[in-house]
């Protein structure tokens, strides 16, 4: 059966260099003396550490909780003492230090406790996401999103579709290629799952046509499945990019700054699906996963079984290559992977892939020119977008307009920079502008901030002056008024007065009279 | 342990500015080979002239500016203006015309407005009106096709002509020397004569009439020799769309607007006005459709302010060629439309992923 594939913009076709890595099997990578294990590995809040430093842990143990609904709990890859709570360097573009729990392990990779689940469609689909909560499990396909927030689509919605991602369009990264591969009834078992929890409709499969032993395996494995769906879907960069594999699989777009569920569909990498598997069936959290390590700076290009935690150097040794002789170390794939710092980084539950340069054969550097406009980062944009605008618009400061054009679309694939015939480092510009942008509405509502408590300030001298003025106006009103009472009360006294006087008078003359009445009575009498 | 620390994508693709260029050289050449068969080395001599001046003078120009020199002098958009300047030049023009022409494009219209990608006007068109306007007589002295012509000079005598103005003993200059089928038909259309009777060579003046019998200028569709050098042109044209180095947008709309607006007077009025055809192949319309409009620097960015931009152009040309001064007018309306392109640019937007309209 085969489904209709629709097209997103552009893209690119950069070489792939996928065979390196796939000659050889899944290895497993040597268990460290030491495993460096950041609280931040994934979208969202840090993890709380639950230990301190000197207690035992074993493999699987909780060792640091999820703090808040967006964050993901982090657990001990293997037994040891922890050594370590503090501030240490992580594999981020920045280079900085960040909380990090180090083990110091013990050599004995000895379990805790585990809970495998006999039956998961026994479960109702909130325990089943606690369950994949509790495991730690974020989206290993690079964006690190806690994955049991993406199988919560609240009560309102029904998700029609479940995509599971085995696109893998980045050049060198092969390590879903070979999960697929080697694995592939536990990522079917894991999409079963995570069917469960969203109680989806339908599950489609996505692999590229450059991976047919994996194309292979799944529809095995899948075949039992009639609401499964394997689809092979042509090799195109950045096609595995979550918006753009959901238009070309069902011709939808999710809407600019909105999720997938909005459009009732919901998608998950190959990876998390396995981790999902191993979390439910195993009672394994999510303490490693495989990372590709390729790249002109190791000998045997080749995926490995790593613990969350391993330092790179290590991996890139393993691979018999020398970190001393490095001239670049690449978290991530040549279009859109970290340069590290330096090559004793842990990696995170994020990390597909270490892609190493020897210092001998590094890419040429080739010169930036001025952009011709030829419009060619334009045809390459997947979300169309005008990256020359773009470029424009950042050169010269006007990032209003930048922002008008869309940036914050911008997905950084870095289509529009491998196009460019000026070699313009078209992406690094973007990144600047949305810094940039950041930066300064910070500062635009710390201005306002300031600008409204200045004015409120102003408000409340000028409402003070304005009280005490009235105040003083009543005080001086108010001793008007007491002369005016007093002028008042005089009169009144003197009226008073006059009334007595007149009353006294008439008094008097009655009394007279009455004399004379009297006399006159008496005369009478 | 020194690691660079470049920002994403740390692999860049095949493309380049001289790889673009490269492109555009290597389709014009079969119009170019058409244009010296039917019209002699003149042409070779101007671009080589062209290019030799533009070379020189954009060194000197990256030097005074500054600039380092090697990456923009490689970049081979100097030698695409030359090119395309030289082929808008009447072939046998004196030496100084395309030296002048040249200077121009790549110091004032190219350099003072910022080199390589600031320039709003495109410096080839320039530099031609500029040539146009301050020297008419040499400019519009065309030559006729050398097969029809039983006069014309060959490579040693063009050079010779071109830097001193010696023609050879048994050649008169009014021999060599003829008006363009563009011109003759707008002339005397202007005359009164209908498109019919000057393509038949009928009811012209005599002076007219008896040039055109030796040397007729008009072929099946458009002028003679042109119908050639155009398809020349085409073919690489198409070859730049193939290849992704030129949008189908801009050429599409500049050769739709045209045809239409033509077609729609032609059906009008077929006594004074040419057909479709005739005006696509007798001028230097497919050159400028593919390879002049179409410069990136100075062109609409969007796909649909590519259309906006090239359907400005045909309905421009038509215009100038039908009631303005001039009987070809790309340049003209190539310059105009790139005053409006920022305003185009600011209009047709594309409408982003995950956008309503």
């Amino acid at each position: 059966m085969s489904r209709r594939l629709w097209r997103f913009n552009g893209g690119v076709h950069p070489s792939q260099h996928k065979y390196e890595s796939t000659r050889n099997a899944i290895g497993q990578a040597l268990l460290p003396k030491q495993l460096t294990l950041p609280l931040h590995q994934h979208i969202g809040e840090p993890a709380e550490p639950l230990v301190q430093v000197g207690d035992h842990v074993l493999k699987g143990q909780q060792i640091a909780r999820a703090n808040g609904y967006v964050s993901a709990p982090i657990h001990a890859p293997s037994s040891g003492t922890i050594a370590a709570i503090g501030e240490y360097p992580i594999p981020h573009p920045s280079g900085l230090s960040a909380d990090c729990i180090i083990i110091d392990t013990d050599g004995e990779d000895r379990w805790g406790e585990r809970l495998a689940i006999a039956d998961y469609k026994e479960l109702s689909p909130s325990a089943l996401r606690n369950l994949i909560r509790e495991a730690g499990i974020v989206g290993l396909g690079g964006a690190g999103f806690p994955s049991y927030i993406k199988l919560n689509p609240g009560h309102d919605k029904v998700i029609k579709t479940l995509i599971l991602n085995g696109v893998e369009c980045e050049p060198y990264i092969t390590c879903d290629d070979m999960l697929m591969r080697e694995r592939p009834e536990q990522v079917i078992a894991g999409l079963n799952v995570a069917r469960h929890a969203l109680q989806a409709e339908q599950c489609i499969i996505a692999i590229e046509n450059n991976k047919p032993e994996a194309w292979d395996a799944i529809n095995a494995a899948a075949q039992d499945y009639d609401y499964i769906e394997v689809v092979r879907v042509p090799t195109l960069y950045p096609q595995g990019s979550e918006k753009q594999l959901v238009k070309v699989l069902t011709g939808k777009e999710v809407p600019s700054n909105g999720l997938s569920l909005q459009i009732g569909v919901v998608s998950i990498n190959v990876g998390t699906s396995a981790a999902i598997y191993r979390a439910i069936f195993e009672g394994e959290p999510l303490l490693s996963r495989i990372i590709t390590v390729s790249g002109s700076g190791v000998d045997t290009a080749r995926n490995l079984e790593t613990l969350i935690g391993t330092a790179m150097d290590e991996l890139v040794r393993q691979c018999d290559g020398d970190p001393e002789q490095l001239g670049k170390l690449i978290m991530g794939g040549p279009m859109m992977g970290f340069a590290m710092h330096r090559t004793d980084l842990p990696v995170i539950k994020t990390t597909n892939c270490i892609l190493s340069h020897h210092r001998e054969q590094m890419p040429k550097q080739k010169p930036v020119l001025p952009c011709i406009r030829c419009g060619a980062c334009m045809d390459a944009c997947p979300v169309e977008l005008l990256p020359q605008q773009l470029y424009w618009f950042t050169r010269s400061d006007e990032l209003d307009k930048a922002q008008d054009h869309d940036l914050f679309d911008c997905i950084e694939c870095g289509c529009c920079s491998y196009v460019c015939p000026s070699n313009i480092p078209l992406v690094q510009y973007y990144r600047y502008a949305k810094g940039e942008i950041w930066i300064r509405e910070r500062e635009r509502e710390k201005a306002e901030q300031a600008r409204k408590r200045f004015e409120f300030r102003q408000d409340r001298i000028e409402r003070r002056k304005a009280e005490h003025g009235a105040r003083r106006k009543q005080k001086q009103d108010g001793s008007k008024k007491r002369d005016d009472k007093r002028a008042e009360i005089q009169a009144a006294v003197e009226r008073a007065q006059q009334r007595r006087d007149q009353a006294m008078q008439q008094a008097g003359q009655r009394q007279t009279e009455r004399k004379q009445g009297d006399d006159k009575d008496n005369t009478l009498q | 342990m020194d690691l660079h620390t470049t920002t994403s994508p740390h692999n860049t693709g095949p493309n380049s500015v001289t790889l673009l260029m490269l492109r555009v050289i290597i389709a014009l050449i079969p119009g170019i080979a058409a244009y010296i068969w039917f019209f002699g080395w003149g042409l070779a001599i101007n671009i080589s002239i062209a290019i030799t001046t533009a070379l020189l003078s954009e060194a000197l120009v990256l030097k005074w500016r500054q600039r380092p020199i090697k990456p923009f002098l490689s970049d081979g958009s100097a030698v695409v203006t030359a090119t395309l300047l030289a082929l808008a030049i009447p072939p046998l023009a004196p030496w100084w015309v395309t030296v002048i022409g040249t200077l121009f494009a790549i110091v004032i219209a190219k350099h003072l407005y910022g080199g390589l990608g600031f320039n709003p006007f495109n410096p080839a068109m320039i530099g031609y009106v500029m040539l146009l306007i301050s020297f008419p007589r040499e400019m519009t002295s065309w030559i006729p096709l050398i097969s029809l012509s039983d006069i014309s000079l060959n490579f040693k005598e063009s050079l010779v002509y071109i830097f001193t103005q010696q023609l050879p003993p048994s050649v008169t200059l009014d021999a060599l020397t003829e008006a363009t089928p563009l011109d003759t038909l707008k002339t005397h259309l202007n005359m009164g004569n209908t498109v019919a009777e000057v393509r038949a060579q009928l009811g012209l003046d005599e002076e007219t009439s008896r040039l055109l019998s030796v040397t007729p200028i008009f072929g099946d569709v458009g002028g003679k020799g042109w119908e050639w050098i155009n398809g020349g042109f085409l073919l690489g044209g198409l070859w730049l769309i193939y290849k992704k180095v030129i949008g189908w947008q801009i050429p599409l709309a500049v050769i739709g607007s045209l045809s239409t607006i033509a077609l729609l007077f032609f059906l009008f009025d077929n006594d004074h006005n040419a057909s479709p055809l005739f005006h696509l192949f007798s001028g230097a319309i497919i050159l400028g459709a593919f390879f002049i409009a179409t410069d990136p620097v100075t062109a609409a960015a969007s796909p649909r302010g590519r259309l906006v931009y090239g359907a400005g152009i045909g309905v421009l040309i038509y215009v100038i060629r039908s009631w303005g001064g001039y009987p070809d007018s790309i340049a003209f309306a190539v310059l105009l439309m790139n005053m409006v392109v920022p305003i185009i640019d600011h209009y047709f937007k594309p409408r982003v992923f995950g956008h309503r309209n």
